[in-house]
């Protein structure tokens, strides 16, 4: 296994391998999640907010699907690499993009953009296209073939509990 | 699942708007949500409930980041699929465990003529090229022309924004930033 899973406790690795999707919708939910642990609420809030802390938590909340609230396109360029921190830098900057990756391509800048409407989305690419100098590869989701479970963080093993 | 955007009403909007930073790590979080925003516990569940039931929440519970632990390698493979057959390799790729996405996305040809889109993890580049190579022997992949484009550096990881009532508000959470 990886030596990172030797830095979390057990509770630590319970609670970041088996609670990553159908949390009920109680209005007590890390009472809920304590209960199944047999530990204590605050101690299940102290934890995930080290966490949280610690980077290994991002949220306790929704995932939502992409494009059923607002629209969403997946977007590339091919940056000239000299240029690349600096277009990274200024695409980063816009409040409608989110996840900006450089990837090992000729397209090699790789994000999310998100907009409550097309009309907006449009825009945000024909700006990005306009300031960058490079055609924006414009990649909508058209089919979802995965249902999402979360991630097996596969914490062997000692620590995957059914 | 293709979907359309849902009809939000305001106080739905200005739920979304908070719940996509996740829960307060509180005792009552649904309650505390509501206090921030006008509404009592129990309307805020009820909006949460219906979320739920329409299929725009596609995960509710604990969202780590891969990347912090331990999973530092992170491949898009894209393949070229024939349009008649890129339903069932989809469904074949979206079983594995270690595949996080799986989505069918246009080609823009010239330039990009690839269609399906999945996104594997693993501990190390090896690991990741190890799955890749499992996924292509198991579904019948051999023939079907791929990349692999492994993330180099992370630019940014935080939500994308919608507007709400006419103002900009806080990034909702997307399934692919989930699983950045």
């Amino acid at each position: 296994m990886s030596e990172s899973t030797g830095q979390y406790t057990e509770l630590e690795q319970r609670l970041l391998n088996d609670f990553q999707q159908d949390l009920p919708l109680s209005p007590t939910p890390y009472a809920d999640m304590a209960a199944r642990l047999g530990v204590d609420e605050q101690t299940v809030l102290e934890t995930l907010a080290g966490l949280q802390a610690c980077g290994a938590v991002s949220r306790v909340g929704p995932v939502f699907r992409p494009n059923s609230i607002g629209v969403s396109t997946l977007a590339a360029l091919a940056v000239p690499p000299p240029a690349l921190e600096r277009v990274a830098a200024w695409v980063n900057a816009l409040p409608q993009v989110n996840h900006n990756y450089e990837r090992e391509h000729e397209f090699n800048l790789w994000f999310v953009v998100t907009a409550a409407d097309r009309d907006e989305l449009d825009a945000v690419l024909d700006q990005i296209e306009a300031w960058s100098g490079c055609p924006v590869l414009d990649l909508p989701m058209l089919e979802d073939y995965f249902i999402d479970l979360g991630f097996d963080l596969n914490f062997a093993p000692q620590g995957r509990r059914q | 699942m293709k979907m359309h955007p849902l009809k939000l009403d305001d106080r739905d909007r200005a739920l979304v708007a908070l719940i996509q930073k996740g829960l307060p790590l509180v005792p009552r979080p649904y309650a505390e949500l509501g206090r921030r925003i006008g509404m009592a516990e129990d309307e805020v569940m009820q909006r949460m409930d219906k979320l739920r039931l329409s299929g725009a929440i596609k995960r509710f519970g604990v969202i780590v980041r891969h990347r912090e632990l331990g999973y530092r390698a992170n491949a898009m493979v894209v393949w070229d699929v024939p349009e008649a057959e890129i339903a069932e390799l989809g469904n074949c790729l979206a079983r594995y465990p270690f595949i996080t996405l799986c989505y069918r996305r246009p080609r823009r040809l010239p330039h990009w003529p690839y269609n399906l889109f999945t996104m594997i993890h693993g501990q190390s580049r090896a690991a990741v090229c190890g799955k890749l190579a499992q996924v292509i022997g198991e579904c019948g992949l051999d023939d079907i022309p791929h990349e692999i484009l492994f993330s180099r550096r992370r630019f940014k990881q935080c939500g994308a924004r919608y507007c709400t009532a006419g103002e900009t508000v806080e990034p909702a959470r997307t399934h692919e930033e989930a699983t950045a």
